[in-house]
């Protein structure tokens, strides 16, 4: 189990974490989301000791990490920054981590064969493709049986098939009692993966609540029509409670060179819709609930604390003076 | 690497947590570190042809040149001291190469991001850098008492037309282990400075300044007693004369064992704080 306590990171002038406080439970998969820049690895780094907090701490088991002895029996940690030597075989990279906790040799080529890298365990990791140092990452995370894991985008320039790899692999962990905390700016990797969200923006708190939760969070469901009777409709449903708005995302299988007018219902089911339009005779073209999406909610939630977004419109053009420095 | 391993069993690791690790099981991970990458290799390749090489090639200089021009004064000083003639040189470019080792055993862990992985095992920090500091000088000071003896054995043979010299003169001995010794310290000393500044070409250059550009600028400075104390109390000037018999220097101001402990007192300083900023930085 993970606790973070109003946990503050400072760089210079600039806020990496802000008072930030949650805890991440056992037996499920947490979510760490937040756009790039939010502070999500910086969290992480504070949470293994990398770096040390402005202010605020973070526990493992109530420990803090530094504290615990042979820590990664406890904890096993995937960091997207690289943290292995190009010259360095993925044998001796898990060798002397292996040796620093008292470990068997023999768990190292257990590793090896549980994240299939034994064929090229020989190998100078520089060599190796992202998806094999992903491998090899995790089978450092892996290698003292942790029973907390903190993985740092860890599906990032991923294939398919590696992607559904580690997504499997940590739901399975989590399936095993042990505490999953991930960390992604992709939502809808969040919400195939995720049982449980924990979000931040520029450091702070957002959201910490189940997915489903977040999701319905969001802007809520609506209903796309296409009729070419949107004034009659639109008043039939204004009356039964509804409200409506002309215009619409287009979606999937609308047909483009329809001109018929769409319309965006919120407050009344898909369902009652058609039966309004039914019993007043109304032609319908369109009736597609639209589902509000973990990335709509993500978007909602964040649009505020973007780190980079606002930034387009700054930057300076070049001086054009000519002057010479 | 097909999926299907995705859900392949982890098995429980043999050790549990609470029962620490121990300082031996360390030494072991630094020693699997040095000795698993190709640069340990190459720098220690090259510091036995540098210092092997070099202490023949200057002996045989000699030797062949006995009372060539303007030799004399060179001839005065292999008969008075002739460690000077077989280490000088050696040792001077050997410690090159190990300086080289000794940044990269510390700042390529930083340059390659693999010192997330090692503080992630050993959070608490100094422990790992301890390990290196003694994996490092077990291992250097072992091959370089061969070398120094090496060196020795060779310079001597081929000055033996010229000076006799042996072990059992006064003063060999200790100069030859003593040349052993100050390499290893020195590659330690170059380690202190990785620690300190965990760039690779800057933590070299640093070293290479000390033990290069230091020297020649001392020779630049006026020969008054203030001068000569602040220049002989410097790392290379001072940990130098233990690898001598008599250096006849109006610079020198401390006795061989002396000098050798004042390079050891910097290389401690700088452990030292390189440890506490280790403790105190963000990795």
């Amino acid at each position: 189990m993970i606790e973070v306590k109003d946990l503050t990171k400072r760089f210079g002038n600039k806020v990496a974490v802000d008072h930030l406080s949650f805890s991440v439970q056992p037996g499920r998969v947490t979510g760490f989301l937040g756009p790039n820049g939010a502070g999500k690895s910086t969290t992480m780094r504070l949470i293994l000791g990398l770096d040390h907090p402005t202010s605020g701490s973070a526990s493992i088991f109530g420990k803090p990490y530094a504290s615990l002895a042979n820590p990664l029996l406890t904890v096993g940690a995937l960091l997207e920054a690289k943290s292995v030597h190009g010259g360095r075989t993925a044998r001796n990279h898990l060798l002397f981590l292996a040796q620093t906790q008292g470990l068997p040799k023999s768990r190292v080529d257990e590793m090896l064969d549980v994240v299939g890298l034994r064929d090229v365990a020989g190998k100078r990791t520089r060599s190796y493709s992202l998806g094999m140092s992903q491998r090899l990452g995790v089978a450092a995370a892996l290698l003292g049986d942790p029973q907390v894991l903190l993985l740092d985008e860890p599906v990032n320039g991923l294939d398919p098939e590696g992607v559904l790899w580690i997504r499997n692999l940590m739901k399975h962990l989590a399936g095993q009692g042990k505490t999953v905390l991930v960390s992604s700016h992709l939502m809808n990797e969040m919400a195939v993966t995720a049982d449980h969200l924990i979000v931040i923006g520029r450091g702070r708190l957002l959201a910490n609540a189940p997915t489903a939760e977040v999701v319905a969070r969001g802007s809520g469901q609506s209903v796309r029509v296409r009729t070419p009777d949107a004034d009659r409709l639109t008043a039939l449903i204004t009356d039964a409670g509804g409200s409506v708005v002309p215009g619409g995302n287009g979606g999937l299988g609308s047909d483009p060179d329809d001109k018929t007018p769409v319309l965006t219902v919120t407050g009344v089911p898909a369902a009652r819709i058609g039966q309004i339009a039914a019993s007043a005779a109304i032609v319908l073209h369109e009736l597609t609930p639209q589902l509000a999406t973990l990335e709509d909610a993500f978007l909602e939630l964040t649009s505020d604390s973007l780190e980079f977004g606002h930034r387009i419109a700054d930057v300076p053009a070049p001086a054009t003076d000519g002057s010479v420095r | 690497m097909s999926v299907t391993r995705a859900t392949a069993e982890v098995a429980p690791a043999a050790a549990r947590p609470g029962r620490p690790a121990g300082f031996g099981h360390l030494l072991l991970s630094e020693w699997t570190k040095i000795r698993s990458v190709r640069s340990t290799t190459w720098t220690l390749f090259a510091f036995v042809i540098v210092t092997i090489g070099f202490a023949a090639l200057i002996t045989w200089v000699t030797a062949a040149n006995w009372t060539g021009p303007h030799a004399a004064e060179r001839d005065a000083r292999a008969i008075a001291d002739p460690t000077s003639i077989i280490f000088g040189v050696a040792v001077y470019l050997g410690q090159l190469t190990l300086s080289v080792l000794g940044v990269l055993v510390i700042a390529a862990e930083y340059s390659s991001g693999v010192i997330r992985a090692s503080l992630l095992a050993v959070p608490k920090r100094l422990p790992m850098l301890l390990a290196k500091v003694f994996v490092f000088a077990i291992l250097v000071g072992i091959l370089a008492e061969i070398v120094a003896f090496g060196s020795f054995f060779v310079g001597s043979a081929i000055l033996h037309t010229r000076v006799s010299v042996s072990l059992s003169d006064p003063g060999i001995l200790r100069a030859t282990i003593g040349a052993g010794l100050y390499l290893t310290v020195f590659g330690l000393f170059a380690m202190g400075i990785g620690t300190l500044i965990r760039h690779t070409a800057g933590a070299i250059s640093t070293a290479v300044g000390v033990a290069f550009v230091l020297p020649i600028l001392s020779g630049l400075l006026p020969d008054t007693s203030f001068w000569n104390h602040l220049v002989g109390y410097l790392p290379e000037q001072a940990g130098s004369l233990v690898y001598l018999v008599h250096e006849t220097s109006s610079q020198i101001v401390l006795s061989a064992w002396q000098g050798f402990g004042v390079l050891c007192l910097w290389t401690a300083l700088l452990l030292v704080i390189g440890g506490y900023l280790l403790r105190r930085r963000d990795a």
